[in-house]
Order: structure tokens, then sequence, then C-alpha cells
């Protein structure tokens, strides 16, 4: 008979003690691991509640739903102290979303977001296919369609010109090539038909433009002046959005071309506009455009070319960051295959860098969208100013009647932006397929 | 041999057509933007001088010696209404300094409690510092200093019921009045000993740190330089006989009276300028903390360093080469951003120089001005920012 003092078998792990798992240790490791770390997690805890329960108290538990003047919000006629007064914000709604834009034409406002909408979401969804018919829809065809809408006069003019403008530069481009390749001894090439075609094609849309052939049917014309309120402020994003790409994209590529003139026309623009408030940037447009230009443009418009000018320069090294972080390979190995300039750029490098740097477009375009604020101060009404606005109403003085505006507008772009940046950091995780392992 | 031939042996190289050759299409771009620069400079000028001339405006810096006229709510150096509008421009840009130099201060500091907060092992306190982040971030800064200006100093009550903090502070809705210092003719002498502690604290430390390396021994330095900087004017004080007294604010049956008053329009500026940017150095400094491996934590646990001392010997020194650059930027868009101050009416320099283009006109000349000092700004807050990051880069081979 033998007897082993050796285990055959391993002793079986007990079971961590309860006070390590579960929610109970949890709580001990992350709330209460120490007596300061209690003290914190109690006063934390305590300002938490006190902000959160305020707000929810004053937005929703203590607030006035319906009424139809200040009466309705005032402590001595509801019997409590009243928190949001809703009332105002219904009764001041048009004017918080139109600004002055006739009642009778919001109906095209409405519609244009309708479009935007239904444009936007599947280009945001990676699944959707079509990404690229859906870009040239949004980018392209989208913003004749808003301005025709928004703004009105002839519905076919503006689509007429566009074509027109579109054709002419592209038969140039053609004859251009063509009499280039005649100095250079080359057979005459086959595309000099197309070129005169589409010339002749763009000279007749243009022309008709002028005869007024299709001045009619039209639809009546909303002055900028009319349009105000959350209208303005997504305007105004969405042309600095849409234009900050490309006019990015051109300084970026010249702040880093070989060329001593183009890169120190790009850096300098670059600099001064990035050195400056966006506020002096607006004043600029705002004041010296006009003096500048032989005819003033319309005042929305100038606010629109300084946004566009600002977003650009922010846009242009953002992208900058990006086209650094390409290898040197790259752009050798597009050379040596014999690409041109565009080409390279357009085919090989530009789609990496702004690949690349897609989470840092979307952090400029939340800025640009904090920044449209500004517009009220030279005089454009926006969100912020139809709020301040509101708040002047004597039939609507209350107490609580800037918080509730504060309150509105606040949800509004906090909305806006949270969105925004969450779907940056959706984008950056989707595109992070390289570093994932 | 002619064109479009293979050339003959000899090692001419091929003949390219002139305008795909890289260097004359380079001449031949820049030529064209030159071109469309100097014809847009033309027009723009010439349009300028026909409008100047129709709305009967002389250009230059002329009007800047003419009578401004109009009041000033703060200003740093004296100011009456009969004063040039240069001098009221300098007072602007005064204003501009102090918002953004207090800003600066006390944004970097809430920004690191931010940051480290977020970091924090406790929970609770992690997801306040997130949700402070998020929140403010997502929020336009125009709509927190109106929210700030409007909802909350302006509802404050007025003179006659403040708020007394400590006795001698009174919050009303016109601002904070404080105790105002009065100075005596001695108190230079309060000012000198400040300053020559000041350098003495810095002769100490440098002739200490000389001494450590040389010979290891250590000197309590930052004990000798808080006791020579705050020491000596507090001696100094003493000894000139007390030269600083105070007029304290006292409160009437319908006003306040005495002290001095900072007006809500600059509180409402700092106070939003400070939460926001503090937001963004948050995260800055987060990520700079982050991106120190925790393997310095160990190795400095492992000489057997105190956590005080890990902290500053090892991990900030190295967080602060991440942190530095974009703390650079983002004071730089705090000083921007002061210009905001236009939409409450604190009498920074944009505010003010958009009072004296309204009335003189001289569009150009303004807006010349409020550029080049904030250009001016940004060059000097950089130049110091990348000389200070230099002394701190890592050094490598």
């Amino acid at each position: 008979m033998t007897t082993s003092f050796v285990r055959s078998e391993l002793v079986t792990p007990d079971a961590p003690p309860a006070s390590l798992v579960g929610p109970v240790g949890w709580v001990r490791k992350n709330l209460f691991s120490s007596i300061p770390n209690a003290v914190l997690t109690l006063v934390g805890a305590y300002i938490a509640y006190k902000l959160v329960w305020s707000f929810v108290d004053f937005t929703i538990v203590r607030a006035v739903w319906t009424g139809a003047d200040r009466e309705a919000c005032l402590d001595a006629k509801v019997g409590w102290a009243v928190g949001a007064c809703w009332p105002f914000i219904w009764a001041k709604f048009g004017q918080f979303m139109y600004g002055f834009y006739p009642v009778e034409f919001r109906w095209r406002v409405n519609l244009t977001y309708i479009i935007a909408i239904l444009l936007l979401v599947p280009l945001l969804i990676p699944k959707v296919p079509y990404k690229a018919l859906n870009a040239v829809l949004f980018f392209g065809a989208f913003p004749i369609l808003a301005f025709t809408l928004l703004y009105g006069g002839s519905i076919i003019n503006p689509w007429l010109s566009v074509i027109g403008w579109l054709a002419v530069m592209f038969a140039v481009v053609l004859l251009v090539a063509y009499v280039l390749s005649v100095i250079e001894k080359k057979p005459v090439a086959p595309y000099l038909n197309y070129g005169a075609g589409i010339l002749a094609v763009g000279v007749s849309c243009m022309l008709l433009v002028r005869t007024g052939l299709f001045a009619e049917p039209t639809m009546p014309i909303v002055e900028t002046r009319q349009w105000g309120g959350l209208l303005v402020t997504l305007v105004v994003a969405t042309v600095g959005i849409v234009a900050a790409l490309p006019i990015g994209v051109a300084l970026a590529l010249g702040r880093r071309s070989k060329l001593p003139m183009i890169r120190f026309l790009s850096v300098a623009l670059i600099e001064v506009v990035r050195g400056v408030p966006l506020i002096t940037v607006l004043f600029f447009a705002t004041y010296l455009l006009p003096l500048f230009l032989e005819r003033s443009p319309d005042a929305l418009l100038r606010v629109l070319v300084g946004v566009s000018i600002f977003s650009g320069a922010y846009m242009a090294e953002t992208i900058r960051g990006g086209l650094q972080a390409i290898p040197k390979g790259q752009f050798e190995g597009a050379q040596a295959l014999g690409l041109n300039y565009p080409r390279m750029m357009g085919l090989i490098v530009l789609p990496q860098a702004l690949k690349l740097v897609i989470p840092g477009i979307v952090n400029a375009f939340i800025g640009l969208f904090k920044d449209t604020t500004l517009v009220s101060i030279v005089a454009i009404f926006d969100l912020l100013g139809g709020l301040r606005a509101g708040f002047t109403d004597p039939q609507w003085a209350s107490p609580v009647t800037l918080y509730t505006g504060f309150a509105f507008a606040g949800i509004i772009y906090f909305s806006f932006c949270y969105f925004m940046s969450r779907y940056s950091i959706f984008v950056e995780n989707r595109l992070n397929t390289g570093r994932r392992r | 041999m002619t064109d479009g031939t293979l050339p003959a042996q000899g090692g001419t190289a091929p003949k390219v057509a002139f305008f795909n050759d890289p260097k004359i299409r380079g001449y031949i771009f820049q030529a064209v933007a030159l071109a469309i620069l100097i014809f847009m400079i033309y027009s723009a000028v010439s349009n300028a001088v026909t409008n100047l001339t129709n709305q009967r405006i002389a250009a230059g810096f002329g009007f800047l010696n003419n009578t401004a006229g109009f009041g000033i709510s703060q200003t740093l150096i004296p100011w009456g209404e009969a004063m040039s509008y240069g001098r009221a421009f300098v007072v602007g840009l005064l204003n501009t300094l102090l918002v953004a130099v207090v800003g600066v201060v006390l944004a970097t500091f809430l920004g690191f409690v931010v940051g480290i907060a977020r970091l924090s092992p406790n929970w609770v306190i992690s997801k306040i510092a997130y949700w402070y982040v998020e929140v403010i971030r997502n929020l336009p800064l125009l709509f927190q200093i109106l929210f700030w200006y409007l909802a909350v100093l302006a509802t404050m009550p007025g003179p006659r019921d403040a708020y007394s903090i400590f006795g001698n502070f009174y919050a009303s809705n016109r601002g904070l009045t404080m105790p105002k210092p009065m100075f005596g003719d001695a108190a230079v002498g309060i000012l000198i000993a400040l300053i020559v502690g000041v350098i003495a604290a810095f002769v100490v430390r440098s002739w200490a740190y000389k001494r450590q390396a040389e010979t290891g021994q250590q000197f309590p330095v930052a004990l000798t330089m808080w006791g020579l900087i705050l020491g000596l004017p507090i001696i100094a004080y003493f000894l000139t006989g007390m030269p600083i007294s105070f007029e304290y604010p006292t409160k009437g049956r319908f006003n306040l009276s005495g002290g001095t008053t900072v007006i809500p329009e600059f509180i409402a500026l700092v106070i939003a300028l400070v939460a926001y940017t503090a937001a963004f150095i948050g995260e800055i400094v987060r990520a700079g903390i982050q991106a120190v491996s925790h393997g310095q934590t160990e190795a400095g646990r492992s000489l057997g360093l105190s956590e005080g001392r890990i902290l500053n010997l090892i991990v900030i020194p190295q967080a602060m080469r991440v942190i530095i650059p974009p703390l650079t930027s983002q004071y730089l868009n705090l000083t921007k951003n002061s210009s905001l101050a236009v939409g409450i009416g604190y009498p920074d320099m944009v505010s003010v120089g958009g009072t004296i283009l309204n009335q003189t006109g001289q569009a150009i000349e303004i807006i010349a001005m409020w550029m080049g000092c904030y250009l001016t700004v940004s060059i000097i807050t950089s130049i110091f920012m990348n000389w200070y990051n230099q002394r701190i880069a890592l050094v490598e081979r």
C-alpha cells in the first residue's frame, strides 16, 4: 500500500470574494476605493443630481405647456414656481425657424429640408449603394435646386446657365488641348468635333437664358433679407462646409506646391485668415466687399463669402495634415506610372489623404456650425438672432422667458453638434481597419 | 533629327514640348496667378477709390487724432470723451489683452482640473468631467456668452439687494463690487521688493540646480523661491509703514458706493471663455497624460520614487511635450474668441473699433488695425510657446 503525499491534481481555485466581483465589487473599486474617493463620489453625485434634476425639473416637471401670452407663465396665475414657458416657443416657433420668410412660402423651406435629408441620410450610411451618384446629386444638383426653391425666381434658367458654364469650360479645355496638339504637330485630336459641339451647346444654353425664353415658369422671389432663424444658420453652415472643401484642397495643395509664388500666396492667405478672429473676417466681408466691388453684393452673400474663406483656410490645414501623412512612395509610384500632377493628386494622393482626415474634417464642420452664430453680430438674423429678438417681445416678457429660450436653442445646437461628433467617431472607427487587430 | 523621332545615340534627352516642361509650366502658372492677383488688387483699389470719393471719406489714418466723443464702460488707462479715436482703440486693445490674460490663466487651471478629473479612477468624477466636456464643446460660444450675460448676470438683484460675499464683496446686476486698493507713495518700495524677490528666486534656482548637478546635494528650491517672492514684499510692506489701504464698498439705501466694480460684461465674457476653452484644454491634457506610457510610471516606482515625484519628475514633463503645441493654439483661440465681446458690448478692440467704424466710416483702416493687432498677438504668443516647446522637446541623437 502506497501513500502519496503529493497531490495528483491542482486545487480548483476559489471564486473571488463576493466583494470584488459583480456590482458590489464594481462599486467598491470605482466609487469607494478609499475615504477621499468616497467623499468625492458623494459630492460629485450630489452636484450631478442637482444639475440634471434642475434641468429636468425646469424643462418638464414645472413647465407650462399651453397658453396664449405671458399670463400663462406667471407664477401667480399658475400657482407654482413656473419652469419652462413652452407656449412662448410655440408662438415664436415660426420666427426661430424661418425668420421673416413669408408664411405662405414656408413649404419651400420645408421641401428643401426634406430633399436635403433624403439625399444626406443615404450618403451617411455606409451600406447604401450608389454613393457616387448620391454625392453628385447632393453636392452638384442639390445646391441649384435649393437656391431655386429658397430664393425663387426662374425655375429653369439657373439650371440652364450652370449647364452652359460647365459646357463652355469643358469645351475651352478641349480646344486648348487641340491647339497644343497642333503646335506639337500631332494628328488632330478626334475630340475636336465634340469640343465644338459642347461649346455650341454651352453658348446656346447661355443665349437661351439671355433671351428670357425660360424666364417663365417662375416662383415668387423671397429676398434674403426675409430669411432668418434656423434656416439662415443651416444655409450659412452648409454653404461654408461645401465651399470649405474645394477651397481647402486648393490651398493645401498650393501650400505644398514647389512653385514659390503659389506657395507664398497660399501660406499668406491661410496664416492671415487663421490669425484673426472670424468676426473680423465677417466685418471685412460686410464692410469692405461693397467698397472693393463695383456693385455691392447681397448682405447674406457677403457673409457667405467671408465664412467660406474662413472655413477654407482652416480646412486647408486639416487637409495638409493628411497630405503630409501620405508616404513619399505614393507620389513616386504615381510619377513612375507616368501620371501627371492632376492625376497623381486626384487619383492617388487626395483620396488617401482625405480619408485619413475625415474626423478632422467633421470636427471643422462642428466648429463652423457653432461659428455661424457670429453672423448675428453683422446683422444677419440667424437662430441666435431670432432668439434675442424673441426676448424683446413684451407680450411674452416673464421671468422664465429667457431661460426657456436658451433651453430651446441650446437643445437644438447641442443635438446638431453632438450628432456630428458621434458620426465622426463612428467614421473614425470604421476607417480604422488598418490599425485594428 | 526631327521632332517625333527617337533621339540619336549620344545621350541628348528626348525633346519635350515646351508646355510639358515642368519648369516652364511652373513659370506659366505663376505668371497667370500673379496676373490675376494684380488685376484683382487693381480693380479693388480703383473701385475703393471711386466708392470712397462718392462717400466723401478720406483714406488714411488721420482720423485717429479726431475727438471720439463716446464713453467706454471699462478702461485700464484714463479715458475721457474728449480724447482721440486712436486712444479709444488703445483702450479697447488693452481690454482685449486683459480678457485674454485672465482667461488664459483661469482656463489653463480649470482645463488641467477637467483633464485630470477625466482620468480619475472615480467613476462619478470622470463621468461628470466627460459630460462637462461634451455639453460645453457642443454649444456655440456666443450662445454661452449670451446665456451668462442675459440669463444669469442680468437677472441678479439690483444694487439695493446685492448679494454680499465675505462682507466686502457685492454681486449685483451691475457687476462685482469689491474693495479698491489705495496705494500710498511708499508703495513703490513694495513693487521694488517684489521685482528683487522674483530675480533672487531665479538666481537661487539656477545656483541650486548647478550645485545639484555638481555635488548631488539638494536644496529646498520651491520653498526658498516662494519665500523670496512672497516674503520680501511682505517685509517691505511693514518696513515702509503699510502704505496700501483698501477703500471698502458700502451699501447705501439705493446704491453701492466706493470700492471698484468689475462690469458684468467682463464677468460674462471671462466665465464663458474660460468654461469653453477649459473643455478643450481638458481633452488636450487627458490625451497628453495618456500618451505617457504606463511603463514610465512603473519604472519610477521601481526606483522607489514617491507618487508625487513620479508625477512631477517623470509623467508631467513627458506629457507636457504632447500638451504644449495644441495648448498654444487653444490660447490663441481664446484670444481670438474674446472678440465675441462685441456681442454683449464689452468694450474690447472689436467693439470699440466697431463704434469708431460706425462713426467715421473708415472701414479699411479699422479692419486693417484689427487684423494687424490680432496677427501681432498671435505671432508673439506662438513665438513664445515655440521657444518653450523647443526647450522641453525630446532631445534625440
